[in-house]
């Protein structure tokens, strides 16, 4: 051992216990496959294959993103190898389109090189917000759907659009918590709920994570799934994040179902008053009163 | 080149800076050697930047690799003196050192983060306010909100190292095949014995170093397990000239612009290199109008006098990234093989403890240093297995 650091200094994550994988009686299933995990991956701006690695392990997850203009043919040693190793599921990606006809085309390539027909479609207006383009995007879902394309849909945090998009015969749909790599968390959760009341298919909560809490919020607020990607990538320590993200996916998913309690303006006591002692009761075994 | 006469010593094939560096420490450590490169020089040796930068690369989960670069940044002077006392040829090694700087206060927060772990190695770098880096490198925009100053991260010209290897393998007796390689000669015993050349001779050798860069693929032979697990990841540079007056920097200017990294690094010629882009892909070797927007828009936000600078020349390259980000070097376990590559971002500044280290080797002396903890057999456990350095002893 001759490096002054060894890799040891960073907090290790342990591997997922049996809490971070969904329970038998609460599947998740998208367009009638089940996956595993609730917590998807994105696999962009990784600093080594195999931190990813390591991220991936700790996370649990069943499924990552990739970029389709990003990745080339997967050769030894490259992402797409490392995923098939672990036998994790490629969900191909239209990042850096800007019109239906683009995510289209990509999504055909896509289709070719990687074998599925899942994509999960983004169509991006511009370079400073990486906001979704809400029109080209209904036109490219729309028709990724007529060429029989399983399709998650990359979109604003709009309860409508939300709506327009399953009406389209989208399999997901997965709303922003906020723009991508900002780690701003969930800016509007009002609308993320109003989403998740009002859709059938399963809502995916995409772009914003910044920390666990932002994943567990979105699990509470009722998404069925969260993706996270810088969150992770640009953590100091990927894998523990990943490992918490999995944690505050699966406790975010308890309490969502578990059912929280109502808010309450004043105090409720969880004890009844009957029976308590009062100061002048004289204290048992004769003692004086503090 | 037939397979009568005496054996070489050492064949080397793959004349990246990797690959000349070996040749030329080999033939000064005695041994006679061979080069097979159909054009040696060029590749990703030619469009790197030269960075020295043993403490800009090292980010969160690379500290393994801080003890290599340090040691490969220590061997940089005097590796350059004699490269220039053998062949009259200049390197251009610059030791100004390096300004890291953030274009707006989301780059800063991030800079000061990675500022705060480098220090925590104990690296030196200290953090600057805009004004102070400004008062450093007037050329510098007057919206760099801070950065840090890193003195020990110098550059070398590598495309004058490169013709200078050249130069100096050839006047030191290397013998210089100008052909392309195709696989590995394997004797009775299933040791390496030569190497077979595309025009269908072979080359016998007592020793075969590969340094392949991203083409291990198109070289036959080599056990599988020997390959180093190496991925091309395409990068563009760009080279411009200053011209009249216009203010360009004495330092490496490396910059965070909105969340990508970009740099120039400045020649003494007035020539300014602006890197640089990363892709996760391999050929083509095209260079995309996007790639070259991209960089002069983030140059320009760094350094507005760019704009009067001449564009002459973009060049596109294949770094051979690993899966720890880290070299692999050394003996493999089929005698007579030696494998070099996966020098990643930091090729230039390995090649001369790597090009020490391996004629060592096949002159009789194991790797011994930072370098040994990066051999070939720290992937056996499958791609990017865990037996990576500090974690193997």
């Amino acid at each position: 051992m001759t490096t002054t650091a060894p890799r040891g200094t960073a907090p290790a994550a342990p591997a997922p216990t049996a809490g971070t994988r969904e329970r038998p009686d609460d599947p998740f299933v998208i367009a009638g496959e089940e996956l595993p995990s609730r917590l998807i991956l994105g696999t962009g701006g990784m600093r080594s294959l195999d931190e990813l690695r390591g991220a991936l392990v700790a996370s649990g997850t069943s499924m990552a993103t990739v970029a389709v203009r990003r990745v080339g043919p997967g050769g030894p040693g490259g992402l797409l190898a490392l995923l098939d190793e672990l036998g994790i599921r490629v969900l191909p990606n239209t990042a850096g389109c800007g019109t239906a006809a683009e995510a289209l085309l990509t999504a055909r390539l896509a289709r070719e090189a990687f074998g599925t027909s899942w994509v999960k479609v983004e169509v991006i207006a511009d370079d400073d917000t990486l906001l979704p383009d809400a029109i080209e995007l209904i036109d490219a879902a729309t028709a990724l759907v007529d060429e029989g394309f399983t399709v998650l849909a990359y979109t604003n945090d709009d309860p409508i659009l939300a709506s327009r998009l399953e009406q389209a015969g989208c399999a997901a749909v997965m709303p922003l918590g906020a723009p991508i790599g900002t780690g701003l968390g969930i800016r509007n959760p009002h609308n993320i709920e109003l989403i998740t009341s009002r859709i059938s298919v399963p809502v995916i909560l995409d772009a914003g994570i910044g920390t666990a809490s932002d994943a567990c919020l979105a699990m509470e607020l009722g998404c069925a799934g969260v993706l996270a990607a810088s969150a992770v990538t640009r953590a100091q320590h990927p894998a523990l994040m990943a490992r918490a993200l999995a944690d505050a996916v699966s406790g975010g998913r308890a309490a969502a179902r578990a059912g929280r309690i109502p808010r309450r303006h004043l105090a409720e006591a969880s004890s009844p008053d009957a029976g308590r002692v009062t100061p002048l009761d004289p204290p048992p075994g004769g003692g004086t009163v503090r | 080149m037939a397979s009568t006469g005496a054996a070489p010593d050492v064949v080397v094939v793959g004349g990246g800076i990797v690959g000349l560096t070996i040749a030329w420490s080999s033939r000064q450590a005695g041994a006679t050697v061979a080069l097979v490169d159909p054009s040696p020089g060029r590749g990703a040796t030619w469009a790197a930047a030269g960075m020295l930068a043993p403490v800009t690369e090292v980010h969160f989960g690379e500290e393994p690799l801080v003890a290599l670069l340090l040691a490969a940044a220590e061997a940089w002077p005097s590796f350059a003196s004699g490269l220039e006392a053998a062949t009259g040829h200049p390197v251009g090694l610059r030791t100004e050192g390096t300004l890291v700087v953030a274009a707006d206060r989301s780059d800063r927060i991030a800079i000061d983060q990675v500022t705060l772990f480098q220090r925590s190695l104990g690296l030196p770098v200290t953090a600057l306010t805009g004004r102070e880096c400004r008062a450093l490198e007037p050329a510098l925009a007057s919206s760099i909100v801070g950065g840090a100053d890193v003195p020990g991260d110098h550059q070398v010209d590598n495309r004058l190292v490169a013709e200078a290897l050249v130069a100096a393998c050839t006047a030191g007796g290397v013998t210089m095949v100008a052909e392309r390689a195709s696989g590995l000669v394997v004797g009775p015993g299933g040791q390496a014995t030569g190497v077979a050349l595309a025009d269908g001779s072979t080359l016998p050798a007592g020793t075969v170093v590969v340094s392949l860069g991203t083409e291990w693929d198109r070289f036959s032979g080599i056990p599988p397990a020997a390959v180093p697990p190496v991925r091309p990841v395409l990068g563009v540079t760009l080279r411009l000239r200053a011209r009249g007056t216009a203010l360009v920097p004495a330092r490496t200017v490396r910059g965070l612009v909105h969340g990508s990294v970009s740099y120039l690094v400045p020649r003494a010629d007035g020539t300014v290199v602006v890197g640089a882009t990363a892709e996760e892909r391999g050929e083509p070797l095209e260079v995309t109008a996007g790639a070259v927007h991209g960089l002069l828009r983030d140059a320009r936000t760094l350094v507005p006098s760019v704009d009067e600078y001449a564009l002459v020349d973009a060049t596109a390259g294949l770094r051979p990234g690993t899966p720890d980000n880290g070299p692999v070097v050394g003996a493999t376990d089929m005698a007579g093989l030696v494998v070099a590559g996966g020098t990643y971002r930091n090729g230039i500044l390995l090649s001369p403890l790597i090009g020490r280290a391996v004629a060592g080797l096949v002159t009789g002396t194991a790797i011994a240093g930072p370098l040994a903890a990066f051999g070939p057999g720290r992937f056996a456990a499958g791609l990017g297995g865990r037996q990576v350095a500090g974690a193997t002893s």
